[in-house]
């Protein structure tokens, strides 16, 4: 149902084909595409409007990329624009004091006491000794529920009789912490709304009494607008340090992580996956954009053409080509740069929607077509791939013996390039070959 | 170790349908239940109507300023309601459509002043909601089951325990089933719960299979000719196809012994959930016949305004809404106390 920011991208993508610059009524489309995929992602609305403002700005003006299509290029800008905006750089539990006190804060169900105890999963195997302390005195249940996870983890956990105030609890379970020599506690609070002032009081006063060197804010992946309001009002009363972005393993997109980072600064610390103790991940910033934009595979897609096509070559081919002196030779080097970036189906599979052109395309390099073309392009002089008209009869003889094809191959070869040709002919307007659509002429049949 | 967590069902192996319908324990061993188990009670916040509290800087405030009086309604008025409706949550599809709707019926009312198109827009929304039925939440002759859906966290062990306040002072007689033998101490809390309402309260160890709790529940529930038997289940996320086909077989055991139950399938949708909410009605849906929408969590600044999406997508009523912390803070939805809510100042 969600169409991800690519597939949005496409028909846009398809207009400005051939087109080398991207004009103002393109990019105005687009970037409603874009921000129409952040809303779905849950991406709070006033954050989607600063962001894609930004884009715009990157992108008035960005020189095409070779071999990158426009649409594909405004797609590079928004992840990169995501990365940034969610922090490069990993957040490392600043584990200050003995013990280190780490508290989780957060909106009632957003997964407080599993992550607890998934902290303390993951604190244990860097050699700590984390006591977990159950101060969610108001859920049934819930210190049972902590009590239950720490048995199976084999971590302590500090409870109070029941009717006890959490204020008593944190308190005494810093002291146990203490005495029994824990360097790190880890304090489940109860869920709360943000605008219950009596709980985000109690909570300040815990904070207080209990200096937590992390703050957690948990918060479910699923979260929709109200994200940013939750994570400022958390943020206005508590000494937040980080976000734990939870229920990581449904398809939600998770763009309340993006609303916060862009909202508060907080730096997102893990991510949860899973009701398993051990799902609990570091976050990487370019994963959740890519889940955020749903973009599939397209990013690796546009990194391997740049790691992989020589900018000089493709321009030099695209000045060949404005110019209408587009040869066999370059087209060889364009296959041979195509080649270097791998499997070709696999590469044209990731172009979104070009699920059947894949087909075609592996089609011709299982079958060996795309070798017997290089072949028979090998087979020939200089002169007659800068020139294949003056490929006569005994040429093509010539030609198709010395790459071991056919004539009939070598005739289609000719004539489908001069189809091509002719075709580039008709995108006059554009700089650029278009890789797709002369490989996809020449695979055609 | 009685609570010792049983792995859930590894991804390609789906549960095995039992031929014969699972054996109940005969003497379904009453669990010691620890220490008194009551809790330590919230600070209580004053509700108003529907127990619905508006907060200023909501979307009736962003639509007050919009469709301020003697206003033209222009171009302009109808971008910023979309935008409005965006932040209630509706979803960007959902929100063109009923902006386009609105403006439709605002055209053929002859609509000029931003306050018409509010009206419009209300009355576009209310409509909505009515065309998928009343929404009245009616129990049907006894037993009913109702089963309680959702994913993790939204409060379906909650919504049980209101919804059995509620039917217990209209004077049904009402019983719990644990189902949720899953989530470390679900079990617990409903017990807990069941304490306190004085219900009894059916359930396994934990870690025992659900659709043997849920055939306990329908076998309780007929031979006690109960009005009413409560399901939990379990929190899942609608894309693991496991957790979800272990609904539909629940679905199944109770449909197997009393072929027209569970009456009422509830999900438990959360109002602070974004877009995904949409995915989970259809999801739950899908494997569970969804009949009904319970929104919960309206107590804080969310508007819970993807329910309204799902509710149109799926053709189920909003059924009632969790308004606060306490017990009796369910209220039956109502589509006019709802359009009020969007609309709050």
């Amino acid at each position: 149902m969600f169409e991800s920011l690519s597939s949005r991208l496409q028909g846009i993508t398809q207009r400005l084909r051939g087109k080398a610059r991207i004009t103002e009524a393109d990019l105005d489309a687009a970037l409603r595409e874009i921000r129409l995929a952040l809303l779905e992602a849950d991406v709070n609305f006033k954050v989607v409007k600063e962001f894609v403002g930004r884009i715009r700005e990157q992108a008035v003006g960005t020189d095409l990329l070779t071999g990158l299509n426009p649409g594909q290029q405004i797609v590079k800008i928004v992840h990169d624009e995501l990365v940034a905006t969610l922090g490069g750089e990993r957040h490392h539990l600043g584990l200050d004091g003995r013990p280190a006190v780490i508290m989780m804060v957060g909106l009632q169900g957003s997964g407080k006491t599993t992550t607890a105890a998934k902290l303390a999963v993951r604190l244990r195997r860097e050699g700590k000794r984390p006591l977990l302390v159950a101060a969610d005195v108001y859920r049934p249940a819930a210190v049972d529920q902590l009590v239950q996870l720490g048995d199976q983890i084999g971590a302590e956990v500090h409870t109070r009789p029941v009717g006890t105030p959490a204020l008593e609890v944190a308190r005494s379970g810093l002291e146990a912490a203490r005495q029994r020599n824990h360097d790190v506690m880890i304090l489940d609070t109860a869920g709360r709304l943000h605008v219950d002032e009596a709980m985000m009081d109690e909570l300040v006063r815990i904070s207080g009494t209990v200096t937590p060197s992390e703050t957690l804010l948990v918060v479910d992946a699923m979260t929709g607008q109200e994200s940013v309001r939750v994570a400022e009002a958390f943020h206005a009363r508590l000494p937040v340090t980080g976000l734990v972005l939870t229920k990581m393993d449904g398809d939600a997109r998770g763009g309340a992580a993006l609303s916060i980072r862009a909202a508060t600064g907080l730096p997102v610390a893990f991510l949860g996956t899973g009701e398993r103790t051990d799902g609990l991940e570091p976050f990487h910033p370019d994963r959740l954009a890519q889940r955020i934009l749903g973009m599939g595979d397209i990013l690796s897609f546009v990194e391997r053409v740049q790691e992989n096509v020589d900018r000089e070559e493709a321009e030099r081919a695209a000045q060949r080509m404005m110019e209408n002196r587009f040869t066999l030779e370059d087209f060889r080097s364009q296959l041979n740069q195509i080649k270097k970036m791998g499997p070709i189906g696999q590469l044209v599979g990731m172009i979104p929607g070009a699920g059947a052109m894949a087909g075609a395309a592996q089609e011709a390099v299982d079958s060996g077509q795309m070798t017997r073309i290089e072949a028979i392009i090998d087979s020939m002089t200089p002169e007659e791939r800068r020139r294949p008209e003056i490929i006569k009869a005994s040429r093509r003889r010539r030609i198709a013996l010395g790459s071991g094809t056919s004539t009939a191959e070598v005739n289609r070869l000719l004539k489908q390039f001069v189809e091509m040709q002719k075709m580039m002919k008709m995108l006059s307007g554009g700089k650029l070959p278009r890789m797709g659509g002369g490989l996809g002429a020449l695979l055609g049949r | 170790m009685f609570w010792r967590r049983r792995e859930r069902p590894a991804e390609p192996q789906v549960p095995a349908e039992p031929d014969v319908a699972p054996v109940a324990p005969t003497a379904p061993e009453p669990e010691p239940v620890a220490a008194p188990p009551m809790t330590v009670a919230r600070p209580r916040r004053e509700a108003g109507g529907m127990g619905l509290r508006g907060r200023p800087s909501g979307l009736g405030a962003r639509l007050r300023s919009v469709f301020g009086a003697g206003t033209t309604a222009t171009d302009e008025t109808w971008d910023e309601v979309e935008e409005a409706l965006i932040a209630a949550d509706v979803g960007g599809p959902a929100t063109l459509e009923l902006v386009d709707a609105a403006r439709e019926r605002f055209r053929a009312a002859g609509g000029r002043s931003g306050e018409d198109a509010r009206r419009a827009l209300a009355t576009e929304i209310r409509d909505r909601l009515a065309r998928v039925g009343s929404g009245r939440f009616e129990l049907g002759p006894a037993p009913s089951v109702i089963l309680f859906v959702g994913v993790n966290g939204t409060g379906k062990t909650t919504t049980i325990a209101k919804l059995a306040h509620r039917l217990l002072a209209e004077g049904h007689s009402v019983a719990l089933a644990a189902a949720d033998t899953f989530r470390a101490a679900a079990v617990e809390q409903l017990r807990i719960w069941g304490e306190q309402l004085g219900v009894s309260v059916i359930a396994q160890r934990a870690g025992a299979d659900p659709g043997a709790v849920a055939f306990d529940a329908v076998a309780a529930a007929e031979s006690r000719n109960l009005d009413a038997m409560l399901v939990d289940t379990a929190g899942r996320l609608q894309n693991k196809q496991q957790l979800m086909d272990e609904l539909s077989k629940i679905r199944r055991v109770i449909q197997r012994r009393l072929p027209d139950q569970p009456r009422h399938v509830l999900l438990v949708l959360d109002a602070t959930t974004g877009q995904n909410g949409l995915l989970q009605a259809e999801a739950f849906s899908r494997e569970a016949g969804v009949t009904g929408i319970v929104l919960t969590k309206l107590d804080g600044t969310a508007k819970g305004g993807v329910a309204l999406a799902a509710a149109d997508r799926l053709g189920v009523p909003i059924v009632f809404a969790g308004v606060g912390e306490e017990v009796d803070a369910l209220a039956p939805f109502d589509p006019e106390a709802f359009v009020e809510w969007l609309f709050a100042e």
